[in-house]
């Protein structure tokens, strides 16, 4: 039952291709890298991925099925920039709760604290913020992660928390995972593989 | 409340030193909340009376029995001038009530519907600001058959536009944002996105464009009646009342022009800077100023 893109192409308007016959594979279970230097296309197809754009070539399929268009999308993708990622009139309750009501044992192992659960998003650290974004994605029906630069704002401390309940759910839930970074050592750490995005003139 | 109470405490704004823009805001708000309530309270009280002709006080000089002085047939400009000016109060009112509505409708259909209707939207929307607007306005108070209905509908078609395009640009820029777009990935419908993360944002939108949209149309239904093309001359519209008293004013009687135009325009003056202070200290760039 992996999650599959095959061929896949996608430029912005009638611009420049970002990405060309892009493959890539992801089992449950399995924790793979993506890095390349910037502007290739990593968010985009992240993007794709998750199916917030469509591909102009090539698909994405789950269990050999296109990607759901409505309901609650079993590929789940967390952003770069958390601050962005929410909605900054919702409190911070709406926001967690906007896909499903996460149990008290996800809030502790990430260390969200009730207290916050009334503040709006400005007052609350990067940090803070992604952790919640996390907890929003990580529903029960949520099969695939694609972590975008999740922890790049992080310090160290809260990057390897962050990181340990991500391979926790890995083992139990048999989630796959698909983390998009540029530190080359994490990745090592985490992933049971590392693809790089090369650029199609190099 | 007199208009004259409020001049003294409008210039009395400028020699204060530095109030920033929360505390102009609210100083705006009051005074147009206080000419306001001013002239419905006022307009309610007045009796038909008043507004009686009286061959023995004709074109009297303004006094203190008569503020704003009496016109040619003896009728008092002070009571004359405050239900011209409720006149115009409901007549605003009701047309950017309208306005605001058809510019919440067609700005959520431009940005939601596609691109042909965003193109049909867009295309109106610069016909209307293309053309000259009093010449608009004359054309449809006019088709409609005039009178109190022909204006409403007149300054209520013309008004939508910029606000239009304020509410179409938001729009369109939220439904790119990361939590709109993930709201779908998490399963929410359209409606659902539509209530709970779209509409939210643009009540400060709609409630701006509201207060600035009313003085606007005031001052348009003024124009229409001034010029003859809207509201029936016994009704004792401000434009109704500054016409008539074109043919006297080159008889000396200044005051049958000067204080209703003055009144207009304060009441006017008061809701423009009121809905701009309102938009400035909405837009987070400009609130800390």
């Amino acid at each position: 039952m992996p999650l599959e893109a095959r061929g896949i192409g996608f430029r912005y308007e009638s611009g420049q291709w970002v990405l060309r016959g892009v493959d890539i594979k992801l089992e449950p279970g399995e924790i793979v890298g993506l890095t390349g230097p910037s502007g290739l296309g990593k968010t985009t197809l992240a993007r794709i991925l998750a199916g917030y754009e469509r591909p102009l070539e090539g698909n994405v399929e789950l269990d050999g099925n296109p990607l759901p268009a409505t309901g609650y999308n079993p590929v789940q993708l967390v952003f770069q920039h958390p601050e962005k990622a929410v909605n900054p009139r919702w409190r911070m309750c709406d926001i967690l709760t906007e896909g499903w009501e996460p149990n008290d044992d996800l809030l502790t192992s990430l260390s969200i604290e009730k207290g916050w659960f009334s503040r709006w998003p400005n007052e609350l650290s990067g940090g803070e913020l992604q952790r919640f974004c996390l907890a929003r994605a990580l529903g029960p029906q949520t099969r695939y992660l694609i972590a975008d630069e999740i922890t790049a704002m992080l310090d160290a401390i809260t990057q390897a928390q962050i990181w340990h309940v991500v391979l926790d759910l890995v083992h139990k839930r048999n989630l796959g995972v698909l983390v998009i970074s540029h530190d080359g050592p994490l990745l090592k750490r985490l992933c049971n593989r590392v693809t790089e995005l090369k650029s199609e003139m190099g | 409340m007199s208009y004259t109470d409020t001049t003294i405490n409008q210039s009395h704004i400028s020699q204060l030193p530095r109030l920033n823009r929360r505390q102009i805001t609210v100083l705006v708000m009051a005074i147009a909340a206080a000419l306001l309530l001013g002239v419905v309270i006022g307009g309610f009280l007045l009796s038909n009376e008043k507004l009686m002709t009286n061959f023995e006080e004709r074109s009297l000089s303004p006094s203190i029995e008569h503020p704003f002085g009496t016109d040619w047939l003896g009728r008092d400009m002070f009571a004359r001038s405050l239900k011209g000016l409720t006149v115009s109060l409901g007549v605003g009112m009701l047309a950017s009530t309208v306005s605001v509505f058809f510019a919440l409708t067609l700005g959520l259909a431009a940005a939601t519907m596609g691109r042909t209707v965003d193109g049909a939207v867009t295309w109106l929307v610069d016909i209307f600001l293309g053309l000259p607007h009093i010449v608009v306005l004359i054309l449809i108070a006019f088709a409609m058959g005039g009178g109190t209905r022909g204006v409403i509908i007149a300054v209520a078609i013309t008004h939508w536009p910029s606000l239009a395009r304020v509410i179409r640009a938001e729009v369109l820029q939220l439904r790119t944002s990361e939590y709109v777009q993930l709201s779908r990935r998490l399963g929410r419908s359209r409606w659902w996105i539509a209530t709970r993360h779209l509409l939210p944002h643009l009540v400060p939108q709609l409630l701006v464009g509201l207060v600035l949209l009313f003085p606007h149309a005031i001052l348009h239904e003024a124009a229409i009646t001034f010029l003859g093309f809207g509201l029936s001359p016994h009704q004792p519209a401000v434009g109704v009342i500054l016409s008539e008293s074109m043919r006297h004013l080159s008889t000396g009687q200044w005051w049958l022009a000067l204080f209703p135009g003055l009144s207009l325009l304060v009441m006017v003056r008061a809701f423009d800077a009121l809905g701009d202070n309102l938009r400035l200290l909405i837009d987070p760039h400009t609130a800390q100023e």
